[in-house]
Formats: C-alpha cells, sequence, structure tokens
C-alpha cells in the first residue's frame, strides 16, 4: 500500500512555502492498495507528473509524508527498499536506456542489487518474455521504435521484481500503435501488480479499477471510470475531453433521455444500447 | 500550383552501405488555401517528406517546385523559401532559446531586418493568432510557462516570418486535450482569416478529422492513398491495412452496420454522428 499523507510540495528550496501560487502539490490524501489499477488524469501542470515522482522517493514531501507498505520515503534508509519496490517508467523512452544490449539494460537492476548470475538470466528471460522482447535481447536498444523501448524499460522494472509499478506518462510520446502495445501491457500485469498509471489520454482510463483526477495541484476527483465519465461538464472544467464514444451518447441523450442511462465507454457498449432501443 | 514534388526520391546515407530508401518516386500537388493531413505509421516517410516542402533535405533524385521555380541549393532561394513555408518541427518548444517570449517570437524577423513599432506589431499579432495575450505574456521567460503555452510559443515564432505555408509535425503530441482543441482551433483561424496553407503530420485521426480537408497516407516511402478526408476516413480497412487506427467515429459507423443499422459512413466527428443516428432512430419509428 502506497500512502499519502497531507503532501503539499513546491519547487523553490526553502522548507517555508512563501507564496502559495508556487504550491505545485496541496494536502494529497491518496491510498493506492496492493493489486490495484489505478489511473491518473489531469492537465499539463495539474501536479500528477510530481505526484508520480513522490511514489518512490524521486521527490520528498516538504508537508505531510509518503508511506510505502509502513516505511516513510523521508527516511533515507528505507529509500533502496522502497525502490526496488515501486518501478518507476519515465515519459521520454530515449531518456531511460543506458546499456547497448537490449538484455544488459534489462539487466542493470538486478546487477546493481546483487542478485547472482544464474537467477539475472532467469530474469531476464522472464521480464522479456512478459513484455513480448525475447527476440530482441543482442539488439541494439536505439534501434527499437519508442513502443518497443518502453516495453524494454518495463521489463527492466520488472526484472526487479517490483511490487508496484508506475507510469508516468509512459504513453505520451509513443504513436498509437505503441500506446496500444504498453496499454495491452498494462492489462496482461494487473492484478499480478499495483499499477499506477499517470496520463491524459482519458481512453487509457476505461478500465481502469480507479480513476483519480487531478487539478491545481489538488485530487479533484476519484470513482470508478463509469462513474466519472458521467459527470460531462466537469471533465471538461479540468481540462479534459470525454472519449468520443461518450461524447456522441452524451449529445444523443439530449434528444432521446431514455436512451443511456449511463454513458458508454467503449464502441461496442454504444452500439448494443443503440440496438436493443430501436 | 504551391508546392510540387515531381518524381522524388530520398536516400539517408547515400553512397555508403547504409544507404536507406526513404521516399520513392514521390510527386504530388499541394495548392494555396488546402489543409493536409499527412498519416501513416512511424518510419513511413512523412518527417522526411515535409522537410522537402521547404528546402531542409534537397531530393536525391527528382525536383520540387515552389510556386513553379525549382530548388536549388543557392543560398538566396533558400532563404526564401524557407521565409514562404514555416516548418514547425516535433515538440519545437525544445528548440526555444531566448529568455523572453518576444525575442525568442521575434528572432526571426530581427533577422530579416524588422525592428521597432514593426516588430512589435508582429510579434503581438504571431502570439494573438496561437491564442495567447501579448500584454500578459511578452515578458516573461518562455521556460515557466506550461507546455501547452511553450508550445504555442513555438508555433508563434514561425508564425513570426508570416509564412504562406505552415507545415508542422505532430503540432499536439504530449499536450493536454484542452492544449490540444485550443492548438486545433487556432490553425483553423489563421487559415480561415489569413488563407494559410496548413500541412499537418499526425498520428491523431481524430485531431485531423477536426481540421484537414485532404488526407495523404504515406507507406514505406511511397504515397498509399491521397483524396478527401471523408473518403480516407470511410475505409477503416483500408486505414489498418496501411497500420493507422481509424478514427472512432468512423469504428462505430462499421460497428453499427455489422449490426445492420447502417448510417452510412465518412462521418468525421461525435455531432455528425450523433445526428446521422438520430435520423436512423427516428425513421426506425419506434421514438
Amino acid at each position: 500500500m502506497i500512502e499519502f499523507r497531507g503532501v503539499s510540495f513546491w519547487f523553490t528550496e526553502d522548507e517555508t512555502l512563501i507564496e502559495k501560487k508556487d504550491e505545485v502539490l496541496h494536502n494529497i490524501e491518496l491510498v493506492i492498495p496492493k493489486g490495484e489499477f489505478v489511473v491518473l488524469l489531469g492537465r499539463n501542470g495539474s501536479g500528477k507528473s510530481t505526484l508520480a515522482k513522490h511514489c518512490n522517493g524521486l521527490l520528498l514531501p516538504k508537508k505531510g509524508e509518503v508511506i510505502v507498505d509502513g516505511k516513510s520515503t523521508h527516511q533515507s534508509e528505507y529509500l533502496w527498499d522502497i525502490r526496488q519496490k515501486v518501478g518507476f517508467v519515465f515519459q521520454n523512452p530515449d531518456n531511460q536506456i543506458i546499456a547497448t544490449t537490449v538484455e544488459e539494460d534489462v539487466a542493470f537492476g538486478p546487477e546493481n542489487l546483487g542478485v547472482p548470475q544464474d537467477e539475472i538470466r532467469k530474469r531476464i528471460d522472464q521480464a522479456l518474455g512478459i513484455v513480448g522482447m525475447k527476440d530482441f535481447r543482442k539488439k541494439e536498444p536505439h534501434l527499437l521504435s519508442g513502443g518497443q523501448k518502453q516495453r524494454v524499460a518495463i521489463a527492466g522494472v520488472l526484472a526487479m521484481q517490483p511490487e508496484y509499478i508506475v507510469l508516468d506518462e509512459a504513453t505520451s510520446m509513443l504513436d498509437p500503435e505503441g500506446r496500444s502495445e504498453i496499454m495491452s501491457l498494462i492489462s496482461q500485469l494487473r492484478g499480478s501488480i499495483t499499477i499506477f498509471h499517470i496520463t491524459h489520454y482519458i481512453e487509457e482510463a476505461v478500465d481502469a479499477d480507479r480513476v483519480i483526477i487531478m487539478d491545481q495541484g489538488q485530487i479533484v476527483a476519484q470513482g470508478k471510470p463509469s462513474d466519472i465519465f458521467n459527470q460531462r461538464e466537469r471533465i471538461y472544467e479540468w481540462g479534459l475531453e470525454l472519449p468520443v464514444v461518450s461524447e456522441t451518447a452524451w449529445i444523443l441523450r439530449r434528444r432521446f433521455p431514455e436512451l443511456f442511462p449511463f454513458l458508454p465507454l467503449r464502441a461496442e457498449e454504444l452500439v448494443a444500447a443503440l440496438c436493443s432501443f430501436v | 500550383m504551391f508546392i510540387r514534388l515531381e518524381n522524388v526520391f530520398y536516400s539517408y546515407f547515400q553512397h555508403t552501405p547504409f544507404e536507406v530508401q526513404a521516399l520513392k518516386n514521390i510527386t504530388l500537388t499541394i495548392n494555396r488555401g488546402e489543409s493536409i493531413g499527412i498519416i501513416g505509421r512511424t518510419g513511413c516517410g512523412k518527417s522526411t517528406l515535409i522537410q522537402h516542402f521547404n528546402a531542409l533535405l534537397i531530393a536525391t533524385q527528382g525536383s520540387v517546385l515552389i510556386d513553379g521555380e525549382k530548388i536549388q541549393k543557392k543560398s538566396s532561394q533558400l532563404k526564401n523559401i524557407r521565409r514562404k513555408i514555416g516548418l514547425v518541427f516535433q515538440y519545437p518548444e525544445h528548440q526555444i532559446f531566448e529568455e523572453t517570449v518576444f525575442d525568442e517570437v521575434g528572432f526571426g524577423p530581427r533577422n530579416i531586418g524588422i525592428s521597432g513599432q514593426k516588430l512589435e506589431e508582429t510579434v503581438k499579432w504571431a502570439l494573438e493568432s496561437v491564442g495567447l495575450d501579448y500584454q500578459d505574456i511578452h515578458k516573461k521567460n518562455p521556460f515557466e510557462l506550461s507546455g501547452g503555452q511553450m508550445r504555442r510559443v513555438a508555433i508563434a515564432s514561425i508564425l513570426s516570418m508570416r509564412p504562406e505555408a505552415l507545415v508542422l509535425d505532430e503540432p499536439t503530441a504530449g499536450l493536454d486535450p484542452e492544449g490540444k482543441r485550443l492548438i486545433l482551433k487556432k490553425l483553423k483561424t489563421l487559415r480561415e482569416e489569413n488563407g494559410t496553407t496548413l500541412v499537418l503530420v499526425s498520428h491523431s485521426m481524430d485531431d485531423l478529422a477536426m481540421i484537414a480537408e485532404r488526407i495523404i497516407v504515406m507507406d514505406q516511402g511511397t504515397i498509399g492513398l491521397d483524396s478527401s478526408v471523408r473518403k480516407i476516413f470511410s475505409q477503416g480497412k483500408t486505414l489498418e491495412y496501411y497500420g493507422i487506427k481509424p478514427p472512432t467515429t468512423t469504428r462505430i459507423a462499421e460497428l453499427l452496420q455489422e449490426k445492420g443499422f447502417d448510417i452510412g459512413n465518412g462521418i468525421l466527428t461525435a455531432q455528425e454522428l450523433s445526428e446521422r443516428i438520430a435520423e436512423k432512430i427516428l425513421k426506425a419509428g419506434k421514438h
């Protein structure tokens, strides 16, 4: 469980906040239980990346604390442990690959943990198998597509055998193919590992266990995807937008109020509702 | 005939063992005032193609003509072409370097000798064209702006040269939905008010459905399809063949058709889609 208790953060060096507008996170209270697939949405500058970087102590709260399985990120003796538990995938696929072959890149984490060679080999096999990159183990990472690079980055995280994975806008620089590769990898991993996915593509939140919305450094809503997406006006206030499917249904509902008691999120749901209506 | 490519080939690392042919025999005409989307899977040659429009790349074979004049490697000619045709790279905010928004947007015009009142007017116009308030923003440090604002400053710094065509590589990548909507809206207005020709490379079919009138599909260095946006987006299966995820509206129309609920095709927006569905519901007569 990752817990945020009254977390506030600002980027200036001062320990006391000088101006309220400098506050990037304001009094965040949040619990991410083990096993959940949580999606965090919010406009550019809403604080979602800053929040993500608190999960494994990349940033430390200026006020309040973040506790991972009972250990506070403020205590530096726990940080090593916490970072092994909470894997992190960054936005830019080109900034997080360090080795000259795919398998060496995946081995980097476990090697640093002092994992024995045989075990490392096993972990590389397993991690590359999960992300579907086994055939690329001897390849040079810079020759891969964006989606493939992100899958290698995820394999590197998996080889550390973490309990949580934080994906900090890991899909935002990818083309649609790369994005769907990562999303299907997430649906394959969910359940066995806690996933905290930060994005502004609302479509990527449709299958989440829970959606959290941030705006101006605060959590402004959380709940099941269908409950959140039914609040159309607020979605736009938060700088987001409804998926085309839900938007179409919303327009139709104004004319046929009994057509959609709940706005559908997936094309198949929209089509099924229409077919039973006529 | 504004931009014309005739049998253009382009190879990277020509005459080396690493030679890659990125464009193969491209013939293409872009007319003044058009709004064109260029799509295709990663590596199909989209970015290579658009860099020929303002002579950043020179065809290894074939010719490129701007207003009927063939591009050669003469520097006086290149300067002129690059003023006429502004190219906005992917993540253009990474190229911002000045310390104030004014200096950043004024950099190009100042370089061609514009100064004083005229410079201020130009910068003001460029910033307002992308929806930024001149008074609010011109003295700010661009690096303190939000991602969406930085992107718009970067586009304004190309616009300040008053190009006749604006060629943009993934202008909305990485932006939140609000920032994306705003940029598309401003580009649309720019075209309506100034007749600016627009060429957009994009992976987002839903974006292009909002702004493009013509779509060019690239495939392995050649042009796969070139037609009106409605025609292209009514062919879901063909798009998938070219590695493109069709827009949501196309997918819904096709799913409905499979269920015997035919609303036609070539539907671009949620609004159009809902109107077609409503007509169909009313015709069915139960409601």
